[in-house]
């Protein structure tokens, strides 16, 4: 293969990875917090909605993504009155909220359905993006990539180094704990909740805006899902999410390469290659229960009332 | 009479059937006064939101043009995003209970629902998009596609610099099969050294996996590119890599104004009206009609201004032969990728092998998967 073609290669891998990053980080905040929302798909479908809808109307994208982000911030927030408020089950409300964004989404953008927009351009960085290769292969993005490689390292200090992240991150493992040592459980759950409805709404609006300009329903095709697994994949651990949807994202483009290249796999085959990997994954992190024990959130999915 | 609230956006197919069933009560009390003269109720249903700017918004341009061609004499409703399955067969029942003396069911996936309410009610004209199961009072019609994109083909052979064609398939189905090999006839016409790539994306309607697929087509060398799948992602990559692609279903010229030379369209309006007119003077008979190029069941959108003038005048010449039934593009000799004749000079394929067409013709790269 050509320089070119990895060049090709590893500039689609990237592209398609961005709002599994996005989606995956929030996510991954989200349930640092002991708060498992399976929403993310139907916020990511309301952020892409929502964010074209701005986009076109106002003409600035950036006026879209800010749009996006307060939607998914919403939808969020219905999540969050009803599982960190009222108690509900976690994982019923966060599958009624995927179909909720499913439905609202494409109720919102009928009329939008079919209309063109003006997707994002790469950012032109002078002479950074005209170097050879490493031109083409580094600064030839649009703003939102280098976004999502900004955001991993925003929440790795966050939840590494910083007093806010550490708290996050104790309220996470031991709610009834921290609640009695003084910090504020219900509310650190609802920023971590709407953080995770932002990123899903800034992923959604990448893929209406960016990834492929225009507005359909149902567009994320099950990418908040794979965002989703991603958080398991990578055992809670920003840097594994970022690698990991590399990963995904370069699997998927490399099936591709290999139908081009008149490998005869079979291309359905191929289309389950990405989640065979994530089994595959699981399967063996699980081999070794220390790693998954000491990140898994112990408070997962549960709730916590201060009063009980 | 109780004026039927015919067409009006629907909020989702869950919606759109429970006001089927208040339009139900509304017509049954308001039939017993119907008159002779009364409109001939005609009723579409669709597999998508007529919004889908592909397959089922070309049939709703279909219905505007018939209430603009017969105007007072039709009343047309329609039920969107209608699932193939159980749920087809009651909206068609209760769309046959409402009143409707024709519909039009347009997705495969109603076959077996359409003949079984067609059998219920024989007093109802139906008619189902490409099926082919045909009863009394069942017609089925399609357009022959292929014909569009062997057209496509030869002005994608005329435009290429780099002899290499890409096509982004959905499922490896016989309809689909066939179109990438028209389009690759269609190149080979004007340029015999063409080669088409083919990805296979294994679904119908992801944006972003048709995108990669285009994306990886142009970085293996593709500059004209083609697609059987339902957005216009593929259009989308053309326009920003500066390479060409065709639209299919619909104009996309929209998405891609520099990168479109023409589109596939199918235009159902025609044959709507000629149905229309038939059951109104109670000629229907049931028949199994393939619409193309000749009758203008099958469009192509204007050709891009940039495409070389030798390919827009082969492209005129090819469309006026086929629309003059002088030229067929599954024409003889036609060889598969081993070489060996699979259609005679002298002959053309015949219609159930075209239906089942599992191979591709010389110059397509790569094999179907199985």
């Amino acid at each position: 293969m050509s320089l070119d073609t990895w060049i090709a290669i590893f500039v689609s891998t990237v592209v398609a990875a961005t709002p599994l990053i996005y989606a995956a980080l929030g996510e991954l905040v989200t349930e640092k917090a002991g708060v498992l929302n399976l929403g993310v798909e139907g916020m990511m479908l309301v952020g892409a909605v929502v964010g074209f809808i701005v986009g076109v109307n106002s003409g600035s994208l950036v006026l879209g993504y800010l749009a996006a982000m307060l939607a998914g911030v919403l939808m969020s927030l219905v999540f969050g009155v009803l599982t960190i408020t009222l108690q509900a089950n976690q994982v019923a409300t966060g599958l009624a909220l995927t179909l909720f964004g499913a439905g609202l989404s494409a109720f919102v953008g009928r009329s939008y359905a079919g209309q063109p927009i003006d997707g994002a351009d790469a950012l032109h960085i002078p002479l950074l993006s005209d170097l050879p290769v490493v031109g083409a292969l580094l600064f030839q993005f649009n703003a939102l990539v280098y976004g999502s490689i900004a955001l991993f390292f925003a929440v790795q200090w966050f939840l590494s180094r910083s007093h806010a992240g550490l708290r996050l991150r104790a309220i996470g493992e031991a709610p009834s704990v921290s609640h009695a040592i003084g910090h504020p459980v219900q509310k650190t759950r609802y920023r971590a909740v709407m953080f995770g409805g932002a990123c899903s709404g800034i992923a959604g609006a990448y893929l209406s805006t960016a990834l492929t300009p225009m507005w359909v329903e149902g567009m994320s095709s099950g990418r908040g899902w794979i965002a989703l697994a991603l958080v398991v994949f990578a055992t809670w651990k920003p840097l594994r999410v970022l690698l990991g949807a590399y990963l995904f994202g370069g699997v998927t483009v490399l099936q591709l390469y290999a139908q081009g290249f008149g490998l005869t796999v079979p291309s359905e085959f191929l289309s389950m290659l990405p989640y065979a990997a994530t089994i595959v994954v699981l399967v063996i992190i699980c081999r070794d229960p220390k790693t998954i024990l000491l990140n898994q959130p112990a408070s997962l999915g549960k709730g916590f009332h201060p009063d009980a | 009479m109780k004026p039927l609230a015919s067409v009006e956006p629907k909020p989702s197919h869950g919606i759109s059937r429970w006001r089927v069933g208040l339009l139900a009560l509304g017509l049954s009390l308001g039939l017993a006064s119907a008159s002779a003269a009364a409109p001939l109720k005609v009723a579409f249903v669709y597999v998508g939101p007529v919004g889908d700017a592909g397959w089922s918004y070309a049939h709703d341009q279909g219905r505007l043009a018939l209430e603009k061609e017969l105007g007072a004499q039709v009343k047309t409703t329609y039920v969107e995003s209608v699932p193939e399955g159980a749920d087809a067969e009651r909206v068609i029942r209760q769309l046959a209970v409402d009143g409707n003396q024709l519909i039009f069911t347009t997705s495969f996936g109603y076959m077996e629902a359409t003949v079984k309410v067609a059998r219920m009610f024989p007093k109802v004209v139906f008619e189902h998009a490409t099926g082919f199961k045909k009863t009394k009072n069942l017609g089925v019609y399609e357009t022959r596609f292929y014909e569009g994109a062997y057209l496509l083909g030869v002005l994608a052979g005329g435009t290429t610099k780099s002899n290499t064609l890409g096509f982004v398939g959905s499922f490896p189905i016989p309809e689909v099969i066939r179109n990438i090999d028209a389009f690759t006839l269609g190149a080979q016409s004007v340029n015999p050294k063409i080669k088409t790539k083919v990805i296979w994306v294994n679904t119908w309607y992801d944006p972003g996996k048709e995108r990669q697929a285009a994306e990886t087509l142009i970085a293996q060398g593709a500059d004209v590119m083609c697609q059987n799948t339902d957005s216009p992602a593929t259009l989308q990559v053309a326009q920003e890599k500066g390479v060409y692609a065709c639209g299919w279903d619909s104009d996309m010229s929209r998405f891609a104004p520099k990168a479109q030379i023409s589109a596939n369209i199918n235009n159902w309006g025609p044959y709507y009206v000629k149905v229309a007119r038939d059951v109104i003077a109670g000629t229907w008979k049931p028949s199994d009609t393939k619409l193309g190029i000749a009758d203008g069941g099958v469009k192509l959108a204007p050709v891009l201004p940039s495409v070389p003038a030798a390919a827009v005048k082969a492209f005129e010449d090819k469309k006026a032969a086929i629309a003059a039934g002088t030229f067929a593009p599954f024409q003889g000799p036609i060889k598969d990728q081993s070489g060996t004749v699979r259609v005679p000079a002298g002959s053309v394929m015949s219609v159930p092998d075209m239906m089942a067409i599992n191979w591709y013709v010389a110059g397509v790269e790569g094999s179907i998967p199985k």
